[in-house]
């Protein structure tokens, strides 16, 4: 576990140096301030606009976060010619992936605070009340959302050449299951054998990130609060998800000739 | 065979053709250039005519607002979603909704889809009426439904059912009523004479400004362009009763009706009568209006 952990500083410490972060923070904040500006015939309590502009720019800068950084981990490591002594260290391939997964995903646990922070304050600017709850339950899923994008790169970084190759792949698919996902099912129900059953095992075979992406619509318009039950089935749902990407990650890396 | 005198002579000839070409084209395409520059709206020289694509699409999403997100996509069954709850609501547009509003999602396709639900809107509410939470005391949320009814009356200036909306709403839940003046004003700007936005705007002066004497004028002008909209074809032919004749009905009656109020509450019977008259014709419920015409006869005949 102390490997696992130490990797994960390391990964820590270089997200504190890169600018994306902050890059895309600034943006998110000057594209909502500039919105918020507008006036709506003098009425200052519309926010609803706002915040679905706010919960969209995070979940694009969280995707392109987590998927860039994770993307660049391991052949980063190769390029500098720093892997093969750091698995000369008493220190194993699947304990470095675990290192990798972590660091990356705790880097978007501390992005998504800061993101989350400001959405709040945003929202309570025009609202003047502060539904923490259903911030914590939208900010927990969204997490747990890019757990299971982290892990899909990790995987996609092993498989794929270049960094680049991977993200656009990876980017895709987020979108494809973003928009589409919900819907699969529906789709294979207007099709014919043997598409129906291709489809239909698709729908089931796929990481429902839609799930906390629609979740956007019950914060947008002050929806009651999500039983917690739920909440927590959806998180071992993408946990589920996490596990297999890792496993399939920790499995390829280890056949992987690494010089 | 062709002498050098012909090629000179075929040659001149292009010239005064193209001279005349271009100065028959010239003032075309200077015309057009001024038109552009003369627009100030900023979204129609950028998309061109695909801005009006745009703009339904933000009216929809207004109306997915007025359901606080709980609106179909093009996956499920939208019949009960063709015409904007948020415009049917006003009165103003003809309903073409068909099917239960409540549940146009059916019944949980597989677990997956069931366990997803508790993640989206799944009730059928309107922010007019609350919302999500059903408190009455937050109606004033629709305002919500504004932003994206005015990018779209930005992006399709002529398309009047916006200006109705979003004047329909500020009237009448926000009580902004300089607000929606200003919004039908515009609407004329871009659509001049227009009698819907005419009659909603005598509305206004009557009802919140307390000035029936312009509101007449303005539904007698709103009268005078409707019937000068297609002066060829005969009243009864334009009064018809059909659904795709709604609009043409509808801004009859309002306008004939309203100003049959007025003439009776300044006591002029006789006219009102004549009013109630022409409302009737363009009635989907004549017997109603006779039931009023009625009322007026005798009061007129009571000594």
């Amino acid at each position: 576990m102390r490997n696992i952990l130490a990797i994960a500083k390391v990964v820590l410490v270089e997200m504190y140096r890169r600018k994306e972060f902050y890059v895309l923070f600034i943006l998110t904040v000057v594209i909502c301030l500039i919105m918020g500006s507008i006036n709506i015939f003098n009425d200052k309590q519309v926010i609803r606009y706002l915040k679905e502009l706010c919960l969209l720019l995070i979940w694009v800068s969280s995707l392109i976060i987590a998927i860039t950084m994770t993307a660049r981990q391991i052949p980063a490591e190769r390029e500098q010619r720093t892997l093969l002594p750091l698995l000369a260290k008493p220190l194993s391939r699947t304990q470095l992936i675990l290192g990798k997964f972590l660091g990356c995903w705790l880097v978007c646990g501390m992005c998504l605070i800061c993101f989350y922070l400001f959405f709040g304050a945003l929202a309570a600017s025009r609202e003047h009340e502060w539904p923490l709850m259903h911030y914590l339950q939208a900010a927990f899923l969204h997490w747990m959302a890019l757990g299971v994008v982290v892990a899909m790169s990790l995987l996609g970084s092993l498989v794929f050449a270049a960094p680049s190759s991977n993200s656009t792949i990876c980017f895709s698919i987020c979108a494809a299951i973003m928009c589409l996902g919900r819907y699969l099912d529906e789709i294979a129900l207007s099709l014919h054998e043997p598409g129906r059953s291709l489809v239909y095992g698709i729908y089931y075979a796929i990481p429902h990130l839609e799930i906390p992406f629609a979740m956007r619509n019950l914060i947008i318009h002050d929806w009651p609060l999500i039983e917690w039950k739920f909440v927590w089935l959806a998180a071992f749902y993408l946990v589920g998800y996490m596990a297999v990407f890792l496993a399939a990650a920790c499995l390829v890396f280890r056949r992987k000739t690494v010089n | 065979m062709i002498t050098g005198r012909t090629y000179g002579l075929l040659l001149a000839a292009f010239f005064v053709l193209c001279f005349g070409l271009a100065a028959d084209l010239q003032p075309q395409f200077q015309a057009i250039e001024n038109a552009r520059k003369q627009s100030d709206n900023f979204f129609i020289l950028l998309l061109g005519d695909s801005s009006r694509i745009f703009a339904n699409n933000f009216f929809t999403k207004a109306d997915a607002y007025y359901h606080s997100g709980y609106y179909p996509t093009i996956f499920d069954n939208n019949e009960a979603f063709r015409t904007a709850h948020m415009a049917e609501d006003t009165g103003a547009v003809a309903s073409h909704n068909e099917g239960e509003e409540t549940s146009f999602m059916g019944p949980p396709r597989d677990w997956l889809d069931a366990f997803g639900r508790h993640f989206i809107p799944n009730r059928h509410t309107h922010l007019d009426e609350g919302g999500p939470t059903d408190d009455l005391s937050k109606s004033s949320q629709v305002a919500e439904i504004l932003p994206w009814l005015e990018l779209s009356s930005k992006l399709d200036p002529e398309d009047i059912r916006t200006y109705l909306v979003m004047a329909y709403w500020l009237r009448n839940s926000l009580n902004k009523v300089s607000e929606a003046e200003r919004v039908l004003r515009e609407g004329l700007r871009n659509n001049p004479g227009n009698p819907q936005l005419l009659y909603e705007l005598g509305r206004i002066d009557n009802e919140n400004y307390n000035n029936p004497a312009q509101a007449r004028t303005i539904w007698e002008a709103a009268l005078r362009t409707w019937e000068g909209e297609e002066p060829n074809i005969p009243l009864a032919d334009r009064l018809k009763l059909s659904n795709e004749n709604f609009d043409n009905r509808f801004i009859y009656e309002q306008l004939e009706t309203h100003l049959a109020q007025l003439e009776e509450k300044a006591g002029n019977n006789a006219a009102a009568i004549a009013d109630l008259q022409q409302a009737e014709l363009a009635s989907p419920k004549p017997e109603d209006i006779q039931s009023q015409i009625d009322e007026l006869r005798q009061k007129m005949n009571k000594p």
